[in-house]
């Protein structure tokens, strides 16, 4: 398959497993900037999206216009409190998407307006161009610019002739050049990198607008964010709990002026009187109820979801992806470049027939000599560093290049009175070449290589040919794919997590069953095509599972598509960035991992926080209750567990813990919860323990605290 | 034996009858609702209906059938007690009153059995065997089938087909309640209670008095009183008359059958999904709730502070002696856990604090065991909201039963619960605001306002005890206690058949590492959390007001 034949950017080292994911912290001079912003979002006809909120917003005018009619200290206090709880909701919405707006400005800059030097009537290979030169935003989809060394590529497209170095770091960061060229994976360019060298023509496969450093400036800043599934079903049960909190505190009214009216001898008091609960108390009751907390912080979860990928350079076009990247059931991977390095490398040296080792070496590497790819260059250094053997000038030789006929290469050597032939490549060949040259071939090159075949490994058989002798084998080379240091680990915790990763390998099913072993991938699908794939990821999802997988190529884009997770290499082709969900801009395929964990992080950080706001509650009942009714129902006050010193104290006291909490977990929503892969059930644990018993002791004691403070506030 | 051993004698060997018939009973109905075969006898009646037994329901058909079937029972009821003065055995007595008469249909078709009349003098034998006892039957069997039709959405995948409400009705009846019924009223009548079609004796007291005894189909109905979690006597006393529960141990029989339906579904619900465990985590989520609140409640009947319970030693006021404190502080507590609301002492004259765990346990909804089915989908729904906010905790969207909880889920199961936290809530405040309604209670201050929360709670809940203390017989309790009996029965079914419907449709999703284990004791714990958090969040201010203002 193609896919498998690229080598992956050199400049990524296999990161240490980061089991834990994180983002930066919070600067708080980003809480200060962003206020403005949130000031701004208190404008209701945009608030009213967040129910919950829109709701504390209603109760602050509500409150503010009682205490106008009848001011007292604490009237005044509690008002300004609850303004302040919308500001604090709105403001880590307006940090969170502070972020985003930092990175668009970046973007913005790359997003110069360039001429583009359009081609009128271009064939393949045309003679006689007719260009013209025209403002970039007036191209269309499917004309043909031609861009040349130091001029910025005006638009998204492909590259239909030609090659160029081109510089992406307006988008992806990486200072170092890389190579686009016509046919192929690596066809694709964005509008806005630079191109160093050469000339190259493209053909524009974007919209006007629509270019894809346009629809990354709108992802980050979040312009047209949409609710993931997840979060509206998170919404539906808040709003749900919205509506109980609200009859709970509507229908106390008539209850509570009968019980002032069944004890005249009471007392009024600031929370209680004869026409019942005061509005001011109501309110609070009401706000300190419904889940401000997660009202408050739940948009800013998801963007930070989207920042926190944003930040290892992964576009992800929907925030549903996300989502579903933390629900993924199968990874399909790539074998080369995300589970291997991506080349084989010599590893060993097996003579044969009692050959001396270092004389196999020693044809190996000048073999090799000439040999640039990968592999033949891993022999010469493998010679080099296991047997002492120097890279030689050679004085007289003639390189026999490798070609798909004769599946081998090699060298001549003349010298005086010597002709040494030294032949290097599939068994097969050589083998043959072996015995067309009056050699034999022994049974035990057939073991060795057979031996090398099994575990995993290419067999290069090497054989020389002196003047007047018969040709023979001297031994094999093991080419063998080189696992990444610590792929088993991340395969172990991902395992740990219930997901399961297959291998997706172009090589033989012997090979491929060696490489997946040695990694600890579960399953693995050799000899694959691209077809092959897209079946695997239509049976893993008939049977109800989610599928994430990286991909690049052209032919890759049906299957990148049909994928739940489909993230595309930014050096793949526009059809693969087309089809998938998430863009990886360093172009790493085992970043899929890290996604994965981000997704799962994202709605953990959710769930821990709507079942903090919920546990939240109890302690504010405790304070807020006897504080309404004590004064007709002394038995009451047996509910102050926390002593608070008076009614009006307890209840402010409920109301400003109310709206700090939501400052004071602003950057956890940011940075999302503590996240180490684990079982469910630890997980789940220890969030339960922090979130739900932690949920609920944390109240009791941050109103005590502030209960401590505020008695001494002069006239309340 | 002293009263509090035998207190626990009582309650431990409730628990291990339980612990014994859960497997049995569990099975059958699991065979009863997944048999191929239909009884020559429900042929009959299929063919007389116009029903095809072997086809399916969507979910849409099948809370239409539930619909109509109810509506059609609540219009016979209705013309059975408007028109009793005109037909056989009536006894002589006159017409239902028309707020009456739909109070009571309401209440029987909804498995509520709140009773604003007085049974020997109200109604005819015939209105109590053809009306009410054949709604003991079908209102019990009506919510058995919605729970195993909801069980059947967490079965099944990629279906439209929920099953069949007629099947599934015709079977429990004749198949589950008829058979238990049978033998169990001779069970009874072997213990004393009557059983005949008699209008009742004269006799003369030792001091001369005249007094009438009234007789009557006692047995056949406090039967299927029980066992369907009805919980409407033959007698205005209930379960505190000795003609229909005489001796120590038909009490204890009595609080088993209300118990055993209810406990053993959770068995059918984990065989039906092919995972026992699953039934079983659900029984002990009940059994933990069930057995705190047993506790609570005698520990308050025992040890509670008040005049009457200081010098006598345990609240003995409201209870009958041949049953004690302790037995009768389990029973209250079993009824008013499952939605029966049978009562064989007086919950008004229970202390302030086991009052209010009376009242918390139908704020519970039903679930701990709840009603015959009904405590099985009203667990089941709050399982799915536990699973949707702590489920997020493990990373992934969360599922149950290998169903994803989605927009469309959380969108029933939060209808669901909100319908009757609604209308207790709202009753309660209206009946609160008007003068007239104030004017049924017959205590004043807080223990008035209990009088009348009880009451909307109790109907909302469809459990109809009553706190007594309330004249519930007027136009208005009549009426808006009707109406939230139907409502707090119907809207609630309706959601739960969406919800199944939402469920049978989706695709599984297998199991993995990563999937949260829904049958280990930590997920036992977090759903009995959630339902008391819940419950407590919604209801403290009104409970503050009620029996807490009273209580500390």
């Amino acid at each position: 398959m193609t896919t498998t034949q690229k080598s992956p950017p050199a400049a990524q080292p296999p990161s240490a497993a980061p089991n834990r994911v994180r983002a930066g912290l919070l600067d708080p001079w980003q809480l200060i900037r962003s206020l403005p912003d949130a000031l701004r979002k208190l404008n209701p006809t945009t608030l009213w999206r967040n129910p919950v909120m829109f709701i504390v917003e209603i109760g602050s005018v509500f409150t503010t216009v009682l205490a106008i009619a009848h001011p007292t200290v604490f009237a005044w206090t509690i008002a300004i409190w609850l303004w302040l709880t919308v500001v604090f909701a709105n403001l880590a919405e307006a940090v969170a998407e502070g972020r985003g707006k930092a990175q668009a400005e970046t973007l913005r800059l790359a997003k110069k307006d360039t001429i583009a030097r359009r081609l009128r009537n271009w064939t393949p290979g045309a003679a006689h161009l007719d260009e013209e030169a025209v403002p970039a935003p007036a191209l269309r989809l499917g004309d043909v610019v031609v861009v040349e060394g130091g001029e910025i590529i005006p638009g998204d497209g492909d590259v239909i002739e030609g090659i160029a170095s081109v510089d992406e770091s307006a988008i992806t960061g990486e200072s170092a050049p890389v190579i686009r060229e016509s046919g192929g994976d690596r066809s694709a360019v964005t509008g806005g990198t630079k191109v160093l060298s050469d000339r190259i023509v493209v053909r524009i496969t974007q919209k006007p607008g629509e270019s894809f450093i346009d629809r990354m400036i709108a992802l980050v800043e979040g312009a047209n964010r949409q609710k993931t599934p997840n979060e509206i079903a998170l919404n539906i049960l808040l709003a749900a709990l919205t509506i109980i909190f609200l009859l709970a505190v509507a229908t106390l009214q008539p209850l509570a002026i009968f019980a002032k009216a069944q004890t005249p001898a009471a007392p009024s008091t600031q929370a209680l009187t004869p026409h019942g609960v005061t509005g001011i108390v109501l309110v609070s009751l009401l706000v300190c109820l419904i889940p401000t907390t997660i009202g408050a912080l739940l948009s800013a979860i998801g963007i930070a979801g989207m920042d926190r990928l944003v930040q290892r350079n992964v576009l992800a076009l929907s925030g549903r992806a996300v989502e579903a990247a933390g629900d993924v059931n199968t990874l399909l991977l790539d074998k080369t470049g995300t589970i291997t390095l991506g080349n084989r490398q010599a590893t060993e040296f097996t003579p044969v027939d009692g050959v001396d080792e270092k004389v196999l070496a020693d044809a190996a590497q000048l073999s090799s000599l000439a040999d640039e790819t990968p592999e033949g260059r891993s022999v010469v250094v493998h010679a080099k560093e296991r047997y002492g053997l120097r890279e030689r000038q050679i004085q007289c030789a003639d390189w026999v290049p490798f070609t798909a006929q004769t599946r081998m290469s090699g060298v001549d050597l003349c010298a005086p009175g010597d002709v040494r032939q030294i032949r290097k490549g599939a068994s097969s060949a050589v083998l043959k070449w072996v015995r067309d040259h009056g050699g034999h071939t022994s049974d035990h090159v057939a073991t060795v290589v057979d031996g090398v075949s099994a575990s995993g490994g290419t067999p290069l058989v090497v054989a020389e040919k002196r003047a007047g002798e018969p040709a023979r084998a001297l031994g094999v080379i093991d080419l063998k794919d080189v696992v990444k240091v610590g792929m088993r680990e991340r395969f172990d915790a991902m395992r740990r997590l219930g997901i399961r990763s297959v291998m997706i390998t172009g090589d033989n099913p012997l090979t491929a069953r060696a490489i997946a072993a040695e990694a600890g991938v579960d399953d693995y699908l050799a000899e694959a095509k691209p077809e092959d794939k897209m079946d695997l990821i239509k049976k893993e999802q008939e049977g109800g599972k989610l599928v994430a997988m990286t991909g690049d190529g052209t032919n890759d884009a049906p299957a990148l598509a049909q994928a739940d997770v489909g993230v595309a290499m930014n050096t793949g082709t526009s059809a693969a960035k087309e089809a998938g969900n998430m863009v990886d801009l360093d172009s790493d395929p085992t970043k899929l991992i890290e996604i994965v964990q981000i997704g799962k992080q994202l709605l953990i950080t959710r769930g821990a926080l709507t079942t903090f706001s919920i546990a939240n509650d109890i302690a504010k009942y405790f304070a807020i209750i006897p504080a309404m009714f004590v004064a007709v129902y002394p038995g009451l006050d047996r509910l102050n567990i926390m002593r608070l010193h008076s009614p009006a104290s307890a209840i402010l006291s409920a109301v400003i813990f109310n709206a700090i909490i939501i400052v004071a977990l602003i950057p956890l929503a940011l940075r999302g919860v503590r996240y180490a892969p684990g079982s469910a059930a630890a997980m789940l644990r220890r969030n339960l323990l922090v979130y739900g018993v932690g949920g609920i002791i944390a109240p009791f004691v941050g109103i005590k605290v502030i209960d401590l403070v505020v008695q001494y506030l002069p006239g309340l | 034996m002293s009263t509090a051993g035998a207190g626990a004698l009582f309650i431990a060997s409730l628990a291990v009858a339980l612990a014994v018939a859960y497997r049995p009973v569990g099975d059958y109905l699991y065979r009863v609702f997944t048999s191929r075969r239909h009884w020559r006898v429900e042929r009959v009646i299929y063919r007389l209906v116009g029903v095809n037994p072997d086809g399916e329901q969507t979910w849409r058909m099948y809370a239409r059938g539930v619909l109509a079937f109810s509506a059609v029972s609540v219009l016979a009821l209705y013309a059975l007690q408007r028109l009793q003065n005109h037909l056989w055995l009536s006894l002589g007595r006159p017409a239902v009153r028309p707020d009456q008469a739909w109070n009571t249909a309401a209440s029987f078709v909804t498995n509520t059995n709140w009773q604003s009349y007085s049974g020997e003098t109200a109604m005819g034998h015939l209105v109590q065997m053809a009306g009410l006892a054949v709604q003991n039957f079908a209102s019990a069997a009506v919510g058995i089938a919605v729970a195993v039709a909801l069980v059947r959405g967490f079965a099944r995948s990629r279906t439209t087909e929920v099953g069949n409400f007629w099947v599934d009705l015709v079977r429990t009846c004749l198949r589950i309640l008829l058979p238990v019924a049978v033998v169990g009223a001779l069970v009874l009548i072997s213990a004393g209670v009557v059983q005949s079609l008699s209008a009742g004796r004269d006799a003369h007291t030792l001091a001369g008095a005249a007094q009438h005894i009234p007789g009557g189909p006692v047995a056949s109905q406090e039967i299927i009183k029980e066992f369907g979690t009805n919980g409407g006597g033959f007698y205005n006393a209930n379960s505190a008359h000795p003609f229909e529960n005489p001796t120590g141990w038909t009490n204890w029989i009595q609080v088993f059958l209300l118990l055993v339906i209810a406990f053993s579904l959770p068995r059918t619900f984990g065989r039906m999904v092919g995972d026992r465990r699953q039934g079983l985590a659900i029984a002990i989520i009940m059994a933990v709730l069930a057995v705190g609140s047993v506790v609570a409640v005698n520990a308050f009947q025992l040890a509670h502070q008040g005049t009457v319970p200081q010098a006598v030693g345990a609240a003995t006021e409201g209870t009958e002696v041949r049953f004690g404190v302790p037995q009768s502080a389990t029973f209250a507590a079993a009824t008013t856990l499952t939605s029966t609301g049978a009562v064989d002492s007086m919950h008004d004259s229970y202390t302030a604090l086991g009052g209010a765990g009376l009242t918390a346990n139908m704020m519970l909804g039903e679930i701990a065991p709840g009603g015959t089915g009904s405590g099985l989908y009203g667990i089941l729904v709050l399982a799915v909201i536990t699973v949707f906010v702590a489920g997020l905790m493990v990373g992934r969207t969360p599922e149950y039963l290998s169903k994803k909880l989605s927009a469309r889920e959380i969108k029933f199961a939060s209808l669901y619960f909100l319908t009757t936290p609604a209308l207790v809530l709202v009753g309660t405040a209206a009946a609160m605001s008007l003068t007239s309604a104030r004017a049924s209670m017959l205590n004043a201050g807080p223990h008035g306002l209990s009088e009348v929360l009880y009451a909307y709670t109790s109907a909302a809940n469809n459990n109809g005890s009553a706190f007594a203390g309330l004249n519930a017989n007027t136009t208005w309790y009549n009426t808006t206690l009707g109406a939230v009996m139907l409502l707090g029965r119907f809207a609630p079914m309706v959601f739960v058949l969406g919800l199944a419907g939402s469920l049978a449709a989706q695709r599984p999703v297998p199991a993995s590492a990563g999937t949260l284990k829904t049958y280990q004791p930590l997920f036992v714990g977090m759903v009995v959390g959630i339902v008391l958090i819940a419950i407590a969040l919604t209801y403290l201010p009104a409970l503050a007001l009620g029996p807490l203002a009273e209580g500390l």
